[in-house]
């Protein structure tokens, strides 16, 4: 096992002498535990009042020690069962009924019954008030990690994180789903099981190619989403008039004559497109396509913040947990229990051993944001040439700033430093088409770093994973075909079930639908895909 | 501050919507799944259920992906051994999940099929999916014949065993009552009287003569018995035997005997679903039969001619000594290659109509022919019998065996 982190990790416990004072403010005891030295409880067994008292103390220390803004908290204890639940709907506390769901579940529920994977400690859902689930199997220790991660890492994270602000509200989540599940069933009830399943379907398929990434989402609570999709079914009924359908139409030359290409510009946003332009589809199935692509803009952010988000809820509960041992509020039995989980969630293992499965973003997370903190407490050389303006600051600004405004493909093409390259013997290897073999790109040394740390950065762009696919033509006048083009990134070509997802939107579009692909200078490439209605 | 709910003694089957939904979405699938375990599993697997896998391409949700293919570079962890420049050759297959790791691709499903576990009961639901016992809701609901002794309240007359002491002195205590109280009232005035006029000798004739008539009153009357009372109601049978009848002179081969145990078993299966118990009776035949146990059927080899009468005269006689009076739902499944000679295929069609057909729920005749082009002489006499719940068939090959079961049921169920 490949446990660097862990024997690395001692050098920067918080509670290590020396520590403290170098931070230049003693930290002062909060009010709550000014009794000091008192044990909040030995043993693991848990209880509700002891749940509470171990919430105060860590809100306690990360409010008024490390001014971590948060969310307030709901702590909801769930049984195994419920956790598999959970999983299944996404992490949603409530979500419309899909049989995708149903089958997340099943597979779940085989891997934990066969004692393939074990279930996740805690889940936690980006809404206000933060709403953690904690399984009643944890012990206390376990509780008061999941505590410190969730409800105070992930929970500040969620608050601020500039991705999470612009494109998600976490006020509106939840009364959303509570609308769109009711909203779900209600069209199964009037058009059948089959009929909203094949929408669903179909839109699941383009789920990832149903996200703004440039426009501003408003907030709205359930029942003025209910009035406004009321509004929008009766305003599309009352500018339907008959009579139009009796004038005159031109003749084709004279309607092409002056026309503009419909969009004007490409659009990126497939689920909105279809929306709003999909000639074919009833009020009731532009509303189901309407609530997966919100569904789709929610979980936008978490994809981009990965590393990021787990790297730092698992920093704090680290930190925040030493804090309790400092004050003497745990003892060291109870640490020895949070430590061993910690130093399992933090496992990174390597390309060539077993359960190798990429890079750990718990790991890299922790280990850049333990770093972040090390370059500000302790920089070398090698730090102040790196990163002038950071070390020797103040660890907490400095974290808080990167929590604010990074998301991951930026986090590490700024702050991963040679030292961590070097930690985690960082390599990148080059698959390119024309060569029969791969090739090692650059590796941890002098001449590799800003090169590696360039390609890891990319790896998280959400733009090398996710195809560039946009409507580009409507005939509006003509077949009412619509065209998507796909351009190529470095000659990647799309996976073989593309023409599966194409049938999904030739049934959301009802008309032909084609996908032609073009290189990076706009020349076509292979052939154009195109399935008629 | 933070709320701490338990939430433990919430609903826990939040899941069963969506997982019905998925399994109404690949029913057909796992039916097709579960058609072809029964070609490929051996027998005693069968009745233990277990799980599908459904290959993930089929469950997959497809979206716009990259594939295989192009430029790119992957970061990874852990090296000790490579310096720039160096090359490796290419992981096989899709680069998925592989030590070095080419295609980066994270997170992709590595399985190849989904697993699905089914408890046996879904399982058997599946594979006898549609299938129904004839006359199965007929002998359950309407023509059942076999009843049982139930209570239904008192009646005033019966036999003295069935006599309710309780009850019948309940009877006369009210009776009794009833009768006196008029007596009573009376004798209550007139002790009122005696108390303040005296007693005369009129009103002390008056008082015996109420008393003597409050004595007449008795204890117990033949009026005042009540008798338990018991109805038969109709109960449903839910037993049933099966009869398995075979063959076994020298043309029937080994191979023909492993098509009769796939039919005998899977009717077994079937049975032994929709009955509390199942009995079974073997009955091998050369030109004598004998009943024997399961191994001596299946495996003990025996030759001689074939007489198909002496065979079905013995199941005649099993059932009359031990499955009597319509107590016992009984099935008749019968196998041969054909083969019969003389007047024997004739008789054997005469008894079967005449004295077994109205004794059993089901008779199947299964034929293992050599050839099946030709039309054999038991075959010929079978085919002339019509009854709604009899059925012949034809099997040549293990594959088939499911599809005829099917076929038959279904045929009889359409009848």
């Amino acid at each position: 096992m490949n446990s660097i982190l862990v024997t690395e990790t001692p050098a920067t416990l918080p509670g290590a002498a020396g520590n403290g004072p170098a931070d230049g403010n003693t930290p002062q005891l909060p009010l709550a535990l000014s009794g000091g030295g008192r044990l909040l409880s030995t043993g693991s067994e848990w209880t509700f009042e002891l749940l509470g008292r171990y919430d105060e103390a860590i809100h306690a220390i990360a409010a008024n020690e490390f001014g971590l803004d948060t969310y307030p908290n709901q702590i909801e204890v769930i049984a195994s069962e419920q956790m598999l639940d959970a999983y299944a709907s996404v992490g949603l506390p409530i979500s419309y009924p899909h049989w995708s769901y149903g089958k997340e579940f099943i597979r779940n529920e085989h891997l934990y019954r066969k004692g393939a994977r074990g279930l996740a400690y805690e889940i936690v859902i980006n809404s206000n008030p933060c709403i953690s689930y904690l399984m009643e199997e944890n012990s206390m220790p376990m509780q008061a990690l999941v505590i410190a991660h969730a409800c105070y890492g992930h929970n500040s994270f969620f608050k601020g994180n500039y991705l999470f602000r612009q494109w998600t509200n976490a006020d509106a989540i939840v009364d959303y789903m509570v609308f769109a599940r009711r909203y779900v069933l209600d069209c199964e009830e009037h058009h059948g099981h089959a009929a909203v399943e094949e929408v669903l379907d179909s839109c699941h398929a383009l789920m990832s190619h149903g996200v703004d990434r440039y426009r501003h989402p408003t907030p709205l609570s359930v029942e003025e989403e209910r009035d406004r999709q009321r509004d929008r079914e009766e305003h599309a009924w009352q500018r339907y008039d008959e009579i139009w359908k009796t004038v005159p139409r031109k003749r084709p030359a004279e309607r092409r004559r002056g026309e503009s290409p419909f969009p004007e510009e490409p659009q990126e946003n497939l689920l909105y497109f279809i929306e709003k332009h999909a000639p074919k589809l009833e009020p009731w199935q532009r509303e189901l396509v309407r609530i997966t692509r919100k569904l789709a803009q929610y979980f936008y952010p978490q994809g981009q913040t990965k590393v990021m988000n787990e790297g730092w809820a698992t920093f704090w509960h680290y930190t925040l947990l030493n804090r309790l041992y400092d004050h003497r509020l745990v003892d060291s039995g109870f640490m020895l229990e949070v430590l061993q989980s910690h130093t399992n969630v933090i496992t990174q293992r390597g390309y060539d051993q077993r359960g190798y499965g990429g890079l750990n973003p718990y790991a890299l997370g922790f280990a850049m944001m333990s770093d972040i903190r090390r370059i500000c407490e302790q920089p070398t050389e090698e730090d102040r040439h790196w990163f002038p303006d950071i070390a020797g600051g103040d660890w907490r600004k400095v974290l808080d700033f990167a929590m604010r405004n990074y998301k991951d493909e930026s986090f590490i093409g700024q702050f991963l430093s040679p030292r961590l390259m070097r930690e985690f013997h960082l390599f990148a290897v080059a698959d390119q088409a024309s060569d029969s073999q791969l090739r090692i790109d650059s590796i941890h040394n002098e001449d590799g770093y800003r090169r590696l740390r360039r390609l890891l950065a990319a790896q998280y762009n959400r733009d090398n994973q996710v195809p560039d696919i946009q409507v580009l033509r409507y005939e509006r006048r003509g077949d009412r075909s619509l065209t998507l083009r796909h351009r190529q990134h470095r000659g990647r070509p799309l996976h073989g079930e593309t023409g599966e997802v194409m049938k999904h939107l030739s049934r959301l579009w009802g008309f032909a639908v084609r996908l032609e692909t073009v290189d990076a200078q706009d020349r076509p490439v292979g052939e154009t895909l195109s399935l008629g209605a | 501050m933070s709320i701490v709910i338990d939430r433990r003694l919430n609903d826990r089957n939040k899941s069963a919507g969506n997982r019905a939904r998925f399994l109404r979405r690949y029913k057909e699938q796992m039916k097709k799944a579960v058609t072809d375990m029964v070609g490929e599993r051996s027998i005693t697997d069968m009745d233990r259920g277990g799980s599908v896998n459904i290959p993930v391409r089929d469950i997959a949700e497809p979206s716009f992906r990259h594939g295989a293919g192009g430029d790119q570079e992957s970061v990874h962890a852990g090296n000790h051994s490579f310096q720039p420049g160096d090359r490796l050759p290419r992981p096989s297959g899709d680069g998925q999940g592989g030590g070095g790791g080419s295609s980066g691709g994270e997170g992709g499903d590595s399985e190849d099929s989904f697993t699905f576990a089914l408890t046996r009961e879904e399982f058997l639901s599946l594979f006898f999916d549609d299938l129904e016992l004839p006359h199965l809701v007929r002998n359950f609901l309407g023509e059942a014949r076999d009843h049982k002794w139930q209570r239904a309240g008192y009646t005033a007359s019966g036999v003295p065993a069935n006599l309710s002491v309780l009850r019948s002195l309940r009877t006369a205590l009210g009776r009794r009552i009833a009768l006196g109280s008029a007596i009573r009232r009376e004798l209550d005035l007139l002790e009122q009287r005696i108390a303040a006029e005296g007693l005369d000798p009129a009103l002390e004739a008056e008082r015996v003569r109420l008393r003597q008539r409050l004595k007449q009153i008795p204890f117990l009357d033949e009026l005042d018995l009540r008798y338990r009372h018991r109805v038969r109601v109709p109960q449903p049978i839910s037993r049933a035997v099966m009869f398995c009848l075979m063959d076994v002179s020298a043309s029937m081969n080994e191979e023909k005997k492993d098509l009769a145990k796939r039919f005998f078993t899977l009717l077994y299966l079937f049975l032994s679903r929709k009955y509390e118990k199942v009995e079974l009776v073997f009955i091998r035949h050369t030109d004598d039969a004998q009943e024997v146990d399961e191994e001596t059927f299946f495996h003990d080899p025996k030759s001689g001619g074939t007489v198909v009468l002496s065979a079905l005269k013995l199941m005649q006689e099993i059932i009359a000594a031990r499955y009597p009076g319509g107590q016992w739902n009984i099935y008749g499944a019968q196998v041969s290659d054909g083969d019969a000679f003389g007047a024997d295929p004739e008789k054997s069609r005469a008894l079967l109509v005449e004295q077994l057909l109205p004794q059993l729920r089901y008779y199947a005749y299964i034929e293992t022919p050599d050839d099946p082009q030709r039309v054999s002489p038991l075959m010929h006499a079978y085919s002339r019998i019509e009854a709604g719940h009899f059925a012949t068939c034809s099997v040549t090959e293990r594959s088939q065996v499911y599809p005829v079961l099917r076929e038959l049921f279904r045929r009889e169920a359409a009848a």
